[in-house]
């Protein structure tokens, strides 16, 4: 591809804001002394301190654990729902259904955090617990905002897909149920996986709404890297976002690769089909 | 897949489980809410303070004990978090003024210092602040005074002169200013002789005045940028704590020289550890407390922040000395004899609302202009 001079140097403006920040944590955190500004020698002592700093790595096992659970929970529940809405048959009950799901979408993140935590405890007051929040109160929040992306990328699946392919399945005598998992649910399967890992990457990256709903003994890494500010963040953080963004661009290379090759599968399958078709006739 | 997704979820519902299903019986639990980074933690083969605690716990105690520890980045936040009932915490560490506010308003309960003997430890210019005149509610953990902070290979050595250097319109252009209102107004009624507690108007409109003779000469407003901006040279003049002054040292390039010195009139801080009323483990806390007083860990906490501490263990001991050395003991520990008075004195308090709004005004009016 030939690229105008002018377009190239666009091109290049636009990359070097995206990445140049990464690169500057990630050359930093190669550096031996505590500071941002002086580069005075490759170490990897920060990565050592990181691996050592046990409250630290709680944050992280933490945050993994909330950042699976809501993937999971949401990506089930939303599939679910997906489905339910594709099935509505009044056109108006699901445009009503995809606004409702997106309302928590489009909503900033700080007024879903304050409305989630005053809910929680409102309702633990109302059970006399003293202290309402916890994981559980966490674990809902997330999955209450990982939803519609879930939704988002599944429903457009069901759209694309043959719908006589379900009831094909049921023509040969698949019951409906099996017809769903085994037809259904691998049509639709890039969907599921890239919801779900828009879900986990969500729930992992998430400061705002996990700041309010946080409880005792239960903080994020983004929540601990946060509270930091009274004295300088340390190297070791720079350390730790290194390790996290190689294992983010991993997941997303994955998820587009899935993506594209299940969109192949499918394309090829669509032509032999459609071969077979001409051919019969 | 579907079984690998099942499996997964399973896995993950266990783990959620066994993670917040600790609460068994014959463990105690004792929930602490810090600053970010203001206990040794074991990094950098420093002490680890928790861990320590919980070690030393089962062995004194013969019982086994696990503590909660979060952390908060700044006095709101942690005085919101704790208001709305939410979360309880044993112990907390707030600043002066907002353990005024919290003890005004019923969130702190007065501790019972027979469980604390090592409050003794405590000097007695630590005592009777204004913010817990009858020492009910708090212990002191640090202590900090704001300072000057000079690259002395651009600054005339001359010029380091009380608040008069951030003035100084031969380093236009390489000074930097607290960005927070009320931090940047007291550099002016410091400098002025104001009252940084003032209710009348006419003395923030001064200090508006003197801030703004100053904003030309600004490079900018900052807050913890300040550490790279002198650290990498690009700023020569800014005010900070002399806590946070070695953190600089530690960093600053090659080029850059970076000296400290205290002006007359300044702001001090002081941080300490309070017990609130929604506390579940009263006792306990009071232990903890109790040891955070004790030789090892306070020397430790002390290296590892690097701000004063009000504990004579500490600032008597001769290893904390040799660490330190002897041009940072001398910053840190200024040998201020009457604390207690400067301190009342020149301390940040809480504005009433009318005030806090009006400075709020007048920051706008500045930053604007």
């Amino acid at each position: 591809m030939k690229m105008k001079p002018l377009a190239r140097f666009y091109t290049a403006l636009v990359m070097i804001f995206l990445f140049a920040p990464i690169a500057i944590l990630l050359v930093f955190s190669f550096n031996e002394a505590k500071s941002l500004s002086v580069f005075s020698g490759f170490s990897l002592y920060w990565y050592r301190e990181l691996f050592r700093d046990s409250d630290t790595l709680g944050a992280v096992r933490n945050t993994l654990v909330l950042a699976v659970s809501a993937s999971l929970i949401s990506t089930a529940m939303g599939t679910a729902a997906a489905v339910g809405i594709h099935k509505l048959r009044s056109k108006y009950l699901r445009t009503l259904m995809d606004t409702v799901t997106n309302i928590p979408m489009i909503n900033p993140d700080i007024i879903t955090g304050i409305s989630l935590m005053l809910m929680f405890v409102f309702v633990g007051r109302l059970f006399g617990a003293a202290t309402s929040l916890s994981f559980w109160t966490m674990l809902i929040a997330h999955v209450t905002f990982c939803l519609p992306y879930v939704i988002l990328q599944v429903l457009p699946k069901l759209q694309q897909m043959d719908k006589s392919l379900p009831e094909a399945a049921m023509d040969l005598g698949c019951t409906p149920l099996r017809a769903f998992f085994k037809v259904e649910v691998p049509e639709i399967l890039p969907g599921i996986v890239t919801g779900l890992i828009m879900a986990f990457t969500l729930s992992l990256d998430d400061f705002v709404i996990s700041y309010f709903t946080a409880g005792n003994g239960f903080q994020t890494l983004p929540i601990r890297i946060y509270n930091m500010t009274k004295k300088t963040v340390t190297p070791k953080m720079y350390a730790l976002a290194t390790i996290i963004f190689f294992v983010i661009l991993a997941l997303l290379l994955l998820s587009n690769l899935t993506d594209s090759e299940s969109a192949e599968t499918v394309r090829k399958a669509r032509e032999k089909r459609k071969a077979k078709k001409e051919k019969n006739t | 897949m579907k079984k690998l997704v099942s499996l997964l979820v399973v896995c993950a519902l266990v783990c959620a489980v066994l993670l917040t299903g600790c609460g068994k019986k014959d463990t105690l639990t004792l929930n602490v809410y810090n600053w970010g980074e203001y206990i040794s933690d074991g990094s950098e083969d420093s002490f680890d303070t928790i861990r320590e605690f919980e070690k030393w716990y089962e062995a004194t105690y013969g019982q086994k004990l696990k503590v909660n520890y979060d952390t908060y980045a700044s006095n709101e936040d942690m005085y919101n978090k704790l208001s709305t009932g939410a979360v309880s915490y044993d112990v907390v560490v707030p600043s002066d003024y907002m353990i005024a506010r919290m003890a005004a308003e019923g969130m702190l309960q007065p501790l019972d210092f027979g469980n604390i003997p090592n409050y003794e430890y405590i000097d007695e210019s630590f005592r009777g602040l204004y913010y817990d005149p009858d020492n009910l509610y708090s212990v002191p953990y640090t202590y900090g005074v704001v300072g000057i902070i000079y690259n002395a290979n651009v600054v005339d050595e001359a010029d380091a002169q009380d608040w008069d250097l951030m003035w100084n319109s031969k380093y236009a252009g390489n000074i930097v200013q607290f960005n927070n209102s009320r931090d940047a107004f007291a550099t002016a009624q410091y400098k002025l002789g104001l009252d940084v507690n003032s209710t009348d108007r006419a003395d923030w409109d001064a200090a508006l005045a003197e801030l703004k003779t100053q904003a030309p000469l600004v490079k900018s407003y900052v807050m913890d940028e300040i550490y790279n901006m002198m650290e990498s040279g690009e700023a020569a003049v800014g005010a900070y704590y002399a806590g946070d002054y070695f953190t600089m040292i530690d960093a600053q390039a090659d080029s850059v020289d970076l000296q400290f010195y205290y002006p007359e009139r300044t702001n001090y801080f002081v941080d300490a550890m309070c017990i609130p009323s929604s506390a579940q483990h009263k006792e306990l806390a009071e232990i903890f407390i109790n040891y955070m007083l004790s030789e090892e860990p306070a020397i430790a906490n002390a290296e590892f922040i690097y701000y004063a501490s009000p504990n004579s263990l500490v600032y008597d001991s001769e290893d904390y000395a040799e660490e330190l050395g002897e041009e940072t003991m001398q910053i840190l520990y200024p040998g201020i004899e009457n604390f207690s008075e400067l301190y009342n004195e020149f301390a940040y308090r809480n504005l009433d609302s009318a005030t806090l709004d009006y400075l709020n005004t007048l920051w706008e009016e500045l930053k604007i202009a």
